[in-house]
């Protein structure tokens, strides 16, 4: 060690001069909700259960994303479709109760992935914050998305391409 | 005395503590601050205008949190080792010159609280009591780490005594008087104590950190952190009154630090504005609060650089390096002095 180096103070001083000089410099803090970090086009914020072309649910209350689900956030009621409700439902299944935990939700999208009928994705909506826990249970009327084929969410940044030449051949059963 | 004076002295004495009080409140604050924008973050800025109520904020937590004392724990030890500590604190700030003289209707009114011949050694007696502080809170805790955390801490504290009176005994064979106002003003002008004492200064420099528990040597601090330290069982306003006591006392350290070595409320070139003496009074006041603020954002600057000392390195600094640095400081000056009145 040398002398310089044994009596500490000019390491102290090159020190302090660092620290002054971040004192002045840039802070890399966003002061949120001001300002909003920018998201990715495929980022994984608040769910919904999308409906088809008809506007009729896609869901059809067979658990898979609840299985999928690591952190056990999602849960559902099925129930039978009635005749008069051809409109509403696409199958003879659908879910009646369909909440979400977004207290326990991880947003993984492992339920987006699980899906066999592409009922559930995933957009870059935030979920608000709040104080107590029981309204953080979202039930359908959040996350199923609105009739309205204005308001409907887009969400053909989180499908792949491959997918989204699939859904155009009406053939296929999946797509009628 | 004259009844005026002493209801001006009452009146400063308040004064004094109420400006202690809100400085140390402050600087609270201005730590998170300056911690903060070297940390490249923005610091507390929600609470008021740039979150300048956030002592509020953080004194009415303090009060509404629930005071729990430990079953077996001593009560009147328990209450007493705080008080101690924050009594001895604000104590000290009596007898440092805050400004020169005002002059209203032919009364001297001295800016000082207390103008002992003994100046300097009561500071030090003050900070020594401040020990016991510590040590009687972690023993009353009831709890082994909190007394080991208090141990070390007294004995950090004690250490780093030694070199700061020393360094001090070197100051006053310049100055020849231990009043705090002799000091001051001998410094007149330019004539500031760093520039006769420079090596006084580092050694005191460096032991106002540790006595203040701060900077590298905050040990008692960061085993709150890792186990325990002294104020481990204190809740609420106890511990409150440690933490905000800790603020005080750098406060007074740096009015300390600035009367003995960087003139006090003297500043150069204000002499040659041709005002009344009040008016330079209270300018030279103002420019001690400047030395003092700026010797506390100094203590933070150094807090926010350094990693802290180990417990042994700690011990070796204060005994085998300053201490025989002060006492060679202390024969350099007297020999420095013995020459210069021999030609």
């Amino acid at each position: 060690m040398t002398f310089w180096e044994w009596i500490y103070l000019p390491a102290i001083i090159s020190g302090m001069f660092i620290t002054i000089k971040h004192f002045f410099g840039k802070k890399t803090t966003i002061s949120y909700p001001e300002v909003k970090r920018e998201f990715s086009e495929i980022y994984r914020g608040l769910h919904v259960l999308k409906r088809d072309d008809e506007g009729r649910e896609r869901c059809t209350a067979c658990g898979l994303c609840a299985v999928a689900c690591p952190a056990e956030a999602i849960t559902m009621v099925a129930a039978e479709r009635l005749p008069g409700e051809e409109n509403l439902y696409r199958e003879e299944k659908y879910a009646t109760i369909y909440e979400i935990n977004m207290l326990r939700c991880i947003f993984c999208g492992d339920c987006e992935e699980a899906c066999p009928k592409e009922a559930i994705f995933l957009t870059n909506r935030i979920v608000e914050s709040g104080f107590e826990r029981e309204p953080f249970v979202y039930g359908k009327d959040v996350l199923l998305e609105p009739l309205d084929k204005d308001k409907r969410i887009d969400i053909s940044k989180r499908q792949p391409k491959e997918v989204i030449e699939f859904k155009k051949n009406k053939k296929f059963a999946h797509n009628k | 005395m004259a009844t005026s004076v002493i209801i001006f002295k009452t009146i400063l004495l308040f004064v004094i503590f109420l400006i202690s009080l809100v400085i140390a409140m402050y600087s609270t604050y201005a730590e998170r601050k300056v911690a903060a924008f070297m940390q490249d973050r923005r610091g507390p800025n929600r609470a008021g205008p740039i979150g300048l109520l956030q002592p509020l904020a953080d004194g009415i937590k303090m009060f509404m949190k629930e005071e729990i004392i430990p079953w077996n724990a001593n009560r009147t030890l328990f209450i007493l080792g705080p008080s101690i500590a924050m009594t001895t604190a604000c104590l000290t700030g009596v007898v440092i010159p805050w400004g020169s003289d005002i002059v209203i209707n032919g009364t001297v009114y001295s800016l000082q609280i207390a103008d002992l011949n003994i100046g300097i050694l009561y500071v030090f007696a003050m900070v020594s009591i401040g020990v016991y502080g510590i040590m009687i809170g972690g023993w009353a805790s009831n709890n082994k780490y909190s007394l080991l955390g208090a141990i070390r801490a007294a004995s950090q504290m004690i250490s780093y005594e030694l070199a700061m009176g020393l360094s001090i005994v070197a100051l006053v064979l310049v100055t020849g008087s231990l009043s705090l106002k002799d000091i001051v003003i001998q410094q007149q002008g330019i004539h500031w104590n760093i520039f006769y004492q420079p090596l006084g200064f580092l050694i005191f420099l460096i032991c106002a950190f540790a006595e203040c528990n701060r900077a590298p040597f905050d040990l008692p601090e960061c085993e709150t952190e890792l186990i325990g330290g002294y104020h481990t069982e204190y809740s609420s306003m106890k511990l409150g009154f440690y933490l905000f006591a800790e603020y005080v006392n750098m406060f007074i350290s740096s009015a300390v630090i600035a009367t003995l070595f960087f003139g006090g409320y003297n500043m150069p070139f204000i002499h040659h504005l041709n005002i009344s003496a009040n008016w330079l009074t209270l300018i030279g006041t103002f420019f001690f609060f400047i030395k003092i603020l700026l010797l506390i954002f100094f203590f933070m600057w150094v807090r926010w650089t350094l990693p802290r000392f180990r417990f042994d390195q700690l011990m070796n600094l204060g005994w085998k390096g300053l201490l025989p640095l002060s006492i060679f400081n202390v024969f350099l000056t007297g020999l420095i002095i013995l020459l210069k009145n021999y030609f």
